[in-house]
């Protein structure tokens, strides 16, 4: 009833900065990045156009994972629209290509500004609310996308649109080939990795995680968490809208099902399945979500009746997500903790 | 801090009062929480309002530090109406608080929290690039608040671990840390052990001339103990204001408020 700030439940334990263990946590990253630079030569001795296929798609959801971890993981935004920034991405792709403009060094930067925009709009809007109205509200506002995108009748309305093929690079057809396209992404995925790394560490990043522990305390010091929210919002927005480029191009194709709300949902899923708030915890997420269904569903048409049970059990018993059952697998045969 | 009023007629008579409220009013639908309530704060004087549970000093601390809203009436903050200002827009004009519900970041280290402060006052807080917890800027002033409140043994401990009292430190060290004029302590010693509490008063004798300080407490040996000046509220209505003596002798304080806790 009275108004007295209490500090909000959703606060992380506190945690030491570094855990002893036979792997430091701080490694983890580097050896996931080194392993997905390995990989292309591995997948050659197998089906390589298959892995390389799969393992490109992974890193691109995992690209998208990272941007809805900055915001959910270290500003407790939970964006349950979030898969409209890869519609975004991936229509700006289709439509500039059906009109003829097919080079990335156009379709990026108006694919980054769309989804920057978009974000800027509906974050100044759905930042002013607070918890579930805020989930409702980052939900309407995919859900508009969504429908917004089935009446580009232009552009295949419920089908969506087949590109003729993937983005120029200057000019170049490079994107054609499988591994150039695997490394572009891996590259990319390393590098918004280490910005949004760099965010969170610093001053802009402070305000975001202090306002997601405790917003009364912020504005209680002199910050105005909103400003904070809605730029951070923003970049969250423009990271998945670049990874929304990279999944049409992988695909050839967008639709608005890119953007339908249990997309947006899954990638919500492998965050938390991963480990909130660290970032690398998105990628695991990421890839074990999208490997188990590319396993389960190779045995199954009901494979999603694994998976949910799967789910539970990991959130369950496993508060920190793949992650943390890591760490306390490690703690343990690593004599620490 | 030269020339600031030593005696408490002085405070009461100071020309330009730090802190003003003006017919401040608020209500919870039928419930008067705030009536009328005038109040002048001079420079440095440390200023204590008591009152029985429900009288509506936590109220009257969220109106003044922006987190409530008034119905009617002004506050001034060296002469400038505030009124209409949101929380952090007044702390960044000087006006800083402390909770009766101890708040404080519990993820971030003691330092970071005071450090948080800092930042907030110098600004350039769009910055996406540094590592923040290196940076000395922020740090070293930062240190040397958490030395002045003695929790510098205690500053890389995460805040959630350290003790209720040492959390009531850390958070005068936060509201110190952005640098006020006037500092609005809610309650400071609620819920302290007896060293604890020591501890505390210990610190806000320190403070005491350094702010302009209005302070809520039930503890009776402190509040008389510390106060300059003192104001009863009881059901939202200033009853008396004056010098501890003077509020402790006054017949309709002893009646409504004091007489229970046997003055
Ligand atoms: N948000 C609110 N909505 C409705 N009534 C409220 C609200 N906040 C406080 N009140 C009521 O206003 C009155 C004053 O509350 P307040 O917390 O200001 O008192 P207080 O003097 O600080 O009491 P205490 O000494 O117990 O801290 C109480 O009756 C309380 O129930
Ligand atoms: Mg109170």
């Amino acid at each position: 009833m009275t108004p007295l700030p209490e500090p909000s439940t959703t606060a992380a334990p506190p945690r030491p900065a570094s855990r002893p263990g036979f792997v430091r946590r701080e490694w983890l990253p580097i050896i996931l990045f080194v392993l997905l630079a390995l990989l292309p030569f591995a997948a050659m001795l197998g089906p390589e156009k298959y892995t390389l296929s799969l393992v490109t798609r992974v890193m691109i959801f995992a690209l998208a994972a990272i941007s809805l971890d900055l915001i959910l993981g270290y500003g407790a935004l939970v964006s349950f629209g979030h898969a409209a920034f890869l519609g975004i991405g991936g229509y700006a792709v289709g439509i500039l290509a059906a009109h003829g403009f097919q080079d990335a060094a156009l379709q990026v930067p108006v694919a980054l500004l769309a989804s920057g925009l978009f974000a800027l709009l509906t974050g100044a809007i759905s930042l002013r609310t607070k918890g579930v109205y805020f989930i409702m509200i980052t939900l309407a506002f995919g859900q508009m996308a969504f429908f917004f995108a089935i009446s580009l009748s232009a552009y295949g309305g419920d089908d969506g649109l087949t590109l003729a093929s993937r983005s120029k690079l200057f000019g170049l057809s490079w994107l054609e080939n499988d591994r150039f396209f695997y490394a572009l992404v891996l590259a990319l995925l390393i590098g918004c990795y280490a910005l949004t790394r760099a965010i969170v560490a610093s001053r802009f990043g402070r305000v975001i995680r202090g306002a997601k522990e405790n917003p009364v305390r912020m504005e209680a010091v002199g910050f105005s968490p909103f400003r904070y929210q809605l730029a951070v919002y923003v970049i969250s927005g423009m990271i998945c809208g670049l990874a929304g480029v990279l999944l049409a191009n992988q695909a050839e194709f967008v639709a608005p099902a890119y953007m339908a709300w249990q997309r947006s949902g899954e990638l919500i899923v492998m965050v938390i399945l991963g480990g909130l708030g660290s970032l690398h915890g998105a990628i695991i997420g990421a890839a074990a979500f999208l490997l188990l269904e590319e396993i389960l569903s190779g045995y199954t048409e009901h494979w999603k009746l694994i998976f949910g049970p799967f789910l539970v059990l990991v959130v369950l018993f496993a508060r920190g997500g793949l992650l943390g059952i890591l760490a306390k697998v490690r703690g343990k045969s690593g004599g620490g903790r | 801090m030269a020339g600031t009023p030593a005696k408490a007629e002085d405070f009461a008579k100071a020309a330009k009062p730090a802190l003003a409220l003006v017919d401040l009013n608020k209500a919870y639908g039928a419930l008067k929480v705030t009536d009328q309530v005038s109040l002048e704060f001079a420079p440095g004087e440390l200023h204590a309002i008591i009152g029985p549970n429900g009288a509506g000093k936590t109220t009257l601390i969220h109106q003044i530090s922006g987190l409530a809203g008034s119905d009617s009436g002004h506050i001034l903050l060296d002469g400038q109406d505030i009124t209409g200002l949101p929380m952090a827009a007044r702390v960044r004009k000087g006006l800083a608080r402390s909770f009766q519900i101890t708040s404080i970041i519990p993820g971030f280290t003691g330092l970071e929290n005071v450090a948080l402060a800092v930042q907030a006052r110098l600004g350039s807080s769009f910055r996406l690039f540094g590592a923040v917890s290196r940076e000395e800027r922020l740090n070293a002033p930062a240190r040397a608040i958490l030395e002045t409140v003695g929790l510098l043994g205690r500053a890389d401990l995460p805040a959630g671990l350290l003790s209720h009292g040492e959390k009531r430190q850390l958070e005068l060290a936060i509201a110190m840390a952005t640098e006020p004029r006037v500092l609005l302590l809610d309650e400071p010693l609620a819920g302290t052990g007896p060293e604890e509490s020591a501890a505390v008063i210990a610190l806000l004798r320190k403070l005491k001339g350094r702010y302009t300080i209005v302070l809520i407490e039930h503890d009776m040996d402190a509040v008389f103990a510390l106060a300059d000046r003192v104001s009863v509220l009881v059901y939202g209505r200033i009853i008396a204001s004056g010098t501890p003596d003077a509020v402790r002798h006054d017949p309709a304080v002893r009646e409504a408020y004091l007489g229970e806790e046997g003055l």
